[in-house]
């Protein structure tokens, strides 16, 4: 599907400039689009290299072990067939953790190692399963106690409360992620309904 | 405040390294396994992210987003959207960097204590660049047939959008 959307995007794009009047603008555009993405992946490096070389040290310290065992009872609800001690467990914790603190770009890295490991549990290497949909899903709420950038963002333009938006955060996302999550499993179902039918799906 | 914050950041790593060393890891050697991967990381997820940030690009310098969002407008006015909030709506799934742009935009235009400065507020904190953590996520592992994915995440996007609004008019 991604290749259908990927490429609508860019042949929209093309009709839209020439009706529109900017080719000019659409050649600029692309042009900048390949060296802002070359500037993020220069952003995502380091703090890659960082946060992974962290959690390494924290998986060997048994730290990992600890987080998930604290976030264990609401997650075997959302992913009920992940075992408890299971790398992929640990990571989803982690990411979680690291979304939750708000802390600098971790939680990309530990999606990354998470996704690796649900991906080492599914028998389809090219299709996703139940529970990479659910993670990935999980990861497009945002779930953050303390938003400091937007908090920044409002102080800098003269907000005299920047964090009297907090509780609206916290009920939106919370109520964006329990949607998302209930509407995900509803579709998991309903298709593994579907693949139990017919064998050749 | 702000630099606070920050500080949590050494403050994780430094008690990472007590707990290793407590635990008698080799922690700088454990630390140069775990960054490895994470460099082998960025490499695979390299090519997805410039192929979409380029697509994203494209979208908008071509101006086809902000016709997009000009032609529901009118509907969204009905309903009690303030049209300067559509834009950005528009953009968040699918731009990290682009949308907080508009973010500044919208709160420094209209104050960040107004309504529409707070309806944007309220949505750049409860939702994510989806289209980014699809596309990154599922390409780190090489999965072709990500399912209903986009459209729950979407979805989610589309409820915070919703709920921005109902919570900024309920508690503020």
């Amino acid at each position: 599907m991604l290749n259908y959307i990927w490429g609508f995007m860019i042949l929209a794009s093309i009709v839209a400039s020439l009706l529109l009047g900017n080719t000019e603008a659409l050649t600029n555009g692309t042009l900048q689009g390949a060296a802002d993405g070359l500037q993020l992946l220069l952003t995502i490096l380091p703090m890659m290299v960082l946060w992974t070389g962290m959690m390494e040290i924290a998986q060997a310290a048994g730290i990992t072990e600890k987080i998930a065992k604290f976030f264990y009872p609401v997650l075997k609800r959302i992913f009920p067939d992940l075992k408890p001690g299971s790398p992929a467990l640990e990571c989803i914790c982690l990411n979680l953790s690291a979304n939750l603190l708000g802390i600098g770009n971790a939680a990309t890295p530990f999606g990354l190692r998470a996704m690796d490991e649900l991906r080492k549990l599914s028998p389809h290497s090219e299709v996703a399963s139940n529970n990479m949909i659910m993670f990935v899903v999980m990861n497009t709420a945002a779930i953050q106690l303390l938003p400091t950038t937007i908090g920044m963002l409002r102080y800098n333009a003269g907000s005299t409360s920047p964090f009297d938006i907090l509780p609206g955060i916290w009920v939106t996302s919370v109520i964006a992620l329990v949607f998302a999550v209930v509407l995900a499993k509803a579709l998991n179902k309903m298709q593994r309904k579907k693949v139990g039918k017919s064998p050749s799906a | 405040m702000v630099i606070k914050m920050e500080f949590a950041v050494p403050c994780v790593i430094g008690l990472i390294i007590i707990f290793g060393l407590i635990k008698k890891v080799p922690v700088f050697d454990t630390f140069l396994k775990g960054a490895k991967s994470g460099l082998i990381s960025v490499y695979s997820i390299a090519p997805t992210m410039i192929g979409l940030i380029v697509a994203v690009s494209m979208l908008r310098a071509s101006g086809a987003l902000d016709f997009f969002g000009s032609l529901i407008a009118p509907a969204a006015q009905k309903v009690g959207i303030s049209p300067e909030i559509i834009p950005f709506a528009l953009l968040r799934p699918v731009s990290g960097g682009g949308s907080t742009a508009l973010f500044s935009n919208i709160i420094n235009e209209n104050g960040p204590d107004s309504f529409v400065g707070r309806v944007a507020s309220v949505m750049a904190g409860s939702t994510e660049t989806t289209l980014y953590a699809v596309t990154v996520y599922f390409g780190s592992v090489g999965i072709k047939k990500i399912r209903h994915t986009l459209w729950v995440g979407l979805f989610a996007d589309f409820t915070a959008f919703v709920f921005a609004h109902l919570t900024v008019r309920l508690f503020m």
